[in-house]
């Protein structure tokens, strides 16, 4: 983890509540796709986890979205103007399983990181395909960014306004995809039903209300089948080791 | 300038010392700095059983402060003897506090027995005030009676001097303060949490799993302050002033209200080098106000 002030660099609006903020600094302590920063917001006590979506040698790209007033005062932020972030925390995606042909599924705003990871995965020789699940067609966004990188991308909406209508399970019905192994990442009850539905094996990253992120104050704890983990150090968990109540 | 203190007869290089349940068990903090610069560290609050603690959300936010409903959560007394304490001597040289909880007298009194032949235990660190369980914790340091009759039965097993770390939940402070202090209490540390709650207003429900959480944070720093001065007022054993603290000037100022040593709790959560950088900006602070040697200033507001 290093912690530190970022500049940023950019910073803009992709739907009506989702925005995209790149800073630049030191991201020599991000190891693995699927790891986040924590924030600091002006006014604000605890600081907002948000998942790396893309990174380089120098930038981080962050895509985030308004649901509370915290990520609302993190769209004034302007160009130019520094942060101070908790970087490369959680365990990130392991792209190193014996898969070939695995699937990567998103909702929402689970699907920042999943970029990233796709380009990892190709890195890794692997042929993911790209499920992304929306409600409505505004509110797609990264779609292009996964395109770009050559790679299956199928999209769904709720109400059929873009791609196929309904779930990430209905585009798997209609395309008749084949897959080998799964990464996801997105609202409890899509990745509930993904490991109850899907009969391969996955990874699949949680969320929950965080005191530190980094393991300090056992705020985040939840139950798996090899004992109590804490979510910020282990974001990922494998499907077999993962309990919903 | 000199920031050496002592804390129940034994030396500290400096009043630092990271709170009970904000640091685990050290070895969360171990990759950001090197932990023997503090003065001393307090583990997470163990009990004699494993406890996975209360369900989430077990965390909120609120204004200047965070509220907590974790529930002990520990992997109980003969873990921490047999492996954490061995794992956090190897990265930290110095005695540690060891925070204890029980959910019965008996409890207490075993736990607190088994922790104070370990090596590295330097204190007791009796936590009769965590709000967040149920048939315990703080029901043990709201009431002055049940609150010495703990202090004198650990003080009967422990090899240890014993703390006792009080609840801010109650109408007198000094009443129980007093209490544990003629039970044979060898310190006091205050102040635990106080009784908070927020509500999910989409849900129209409390946001916490467990109704209500332990208020911390900078916000409650002038009640800590209260509580230590009140106190530091009517008894004479040392204090370990704890609550909303997170710089160099919060340790003085709780100093000079009567506290020999300073906890940063919620602090270290935000920032996770607060601890240290507090150290380090200490001997400015002192300059500052002209203070030569820290115990000078203990208590000198009272
Ligand atoms: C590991 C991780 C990665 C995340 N990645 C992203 C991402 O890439 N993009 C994105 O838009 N969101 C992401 N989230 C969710 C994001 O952290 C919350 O939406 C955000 O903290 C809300 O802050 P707020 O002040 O707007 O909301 P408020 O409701 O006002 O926040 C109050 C408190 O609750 C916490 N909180 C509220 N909702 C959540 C939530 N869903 N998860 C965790 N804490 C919450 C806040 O951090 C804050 O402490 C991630 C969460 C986690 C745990
Ligand atoms: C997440 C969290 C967990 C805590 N766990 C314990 C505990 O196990 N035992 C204890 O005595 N106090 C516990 N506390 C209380 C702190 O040690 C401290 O008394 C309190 O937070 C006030 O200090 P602060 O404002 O600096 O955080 C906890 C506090 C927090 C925020
Ligand atoms: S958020 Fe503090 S331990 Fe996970």
């Amino acid at each position: 983890m290093t912690k530190g002030l970022y500049l940023i660099i950019r910073h803009e609006r992709l739907t009506d509540n989702v925005y995209r903020l790149v800073v630049e600094g030191d991201t020599s302590s991000i190891l693995r796709s699927g790891q986040f920063v924590n924030i600091e917001i002006e006014r604000f006590y605890l600081r907002r986890p948000i998942s790396i979506s893309d990174y380089d040698g120098n930038t981080i790209s962050l895509i985030y979205k308004v649901v509370g007033e915290g990520t609302e005062a993190l769209t004034h932020y302007k160009e130019g103007r520094e942060i101070d972030l908790l970087v490369g925390l959680g365990n990130g995606f392991d792209t190193d399983t014996v898969c070939h042909k695995p699937l990567v599924i998103g909702g929402g705003v689970g699907i920042p990181p999943l970029l990233k990871l796709t380009k990892e995965l190709i890195t890794k020789d692997k042929q993911p395909t790209v499920i992304i699940c929306f409600n409505t067609k505004d509110e797609i966004f990264l779609y292009n960014e996964f395109k770009s990188l050559g790679v299956d991308v199928l999209v769904t909406t709720v109400d059929g306004s873009y791609g196929v209508k309904g779930f990430y399970s209905d585009a798997i019905k209609e395309s008749g995809i084949k897959y080998d192994y799964y990464y996801t990442c997105g609202p409890l009850a899509m990745l509930k039903d993904i490991h109850s539905t899907l009969s391969v094996q996955g990874q699949i990253s949680f969320e929950e209300r965080m005191g530190c992120g980094f393991g300090g104050c056992m705020g985040c704890s939840h139950k798996t089948k090899s004992g109590y983990k804490r979510v910020c150090t282990d974001t990922i968990i494998n499907s077999d080791e993962v309990l919903f109540d | 300038m000199n920031i050496k203190t002592e804390l129940c007869g034994l030396p500290l290089d400096n009043p630092i010392i990271p709170a009970s349940g904000t640091f685990g068990f050290g070895q969360e903090y171990k990759d950001f700095y090197d932990l023997n610069i503090l003065g001393s560290i307090s583990i997470k609050g163990t009990t004699r059983e494993a406890r996975f603690g209360n369900p989430t959300p077990r965390i909120a936010e609120c204004k200047a402060g965070m509220l907590n409903a974790v529930g002990l959560q520990n992997p109980g007394v003969k873990a921490v003897v047999d492996i954490e304490l061995p794992e956090l001597k190897k990265i930290y040289l110095k005695p540690i506090v060891a925070n204890v909880c029980g959910f019965s007298l008996d409890e207490y009194v075993e736990v607190a027995q088994l922790m104070s032949e370990v090596e590295n235990v330097g204190w007791i660190e009796l936590n009769v005030s965590c709000p967040n369980v149920k048939h315990g914790g703080m029901s043990f340091g709201t009431d002055a009676c049940c609150a010495a009759e703990v202090t004198s039965a650990v003080k009967a097993v422990s090899k240890k001097p014993v703390i006792v770390k009080l609840s801010p939940n109650v109408t007198d402070i000094t009443e129980i303060a007093l209490a544990c202090q003629e039970a044979g209490a060898d310190g006091l540390c205050l102040i635990n949490t106080l009784l908070g709650m927020r509500l999910d207003l989409k849900n129209r429900k409390p946001l916490l799993a467990n109704v209500t959480g332990g208020f911390s944070g900078d916000a409650v720093f002038p009640i800590a302050l209260r509580m230590i001065y009140q106190t530091a007022k009517v008894c004479k054993i040392p204090i370990i002033g704890c609550g909303g603290v997170s710089t160099a000037r919060d340790v003085i100022e709780m100093m000079m209200a009567g506290a020999s040593a300073v906890q940063v709790g919620s602090a270290n959560l935000i920032n996770p080098f607060a601890s240290k950088e507090i150290i380090e900006a200490m001997p400015k602070e002192m300059k500052k106000l002209g203070i030569q040697n820290l115990t000078d200033i203990i208590g000198v507001a009272l």
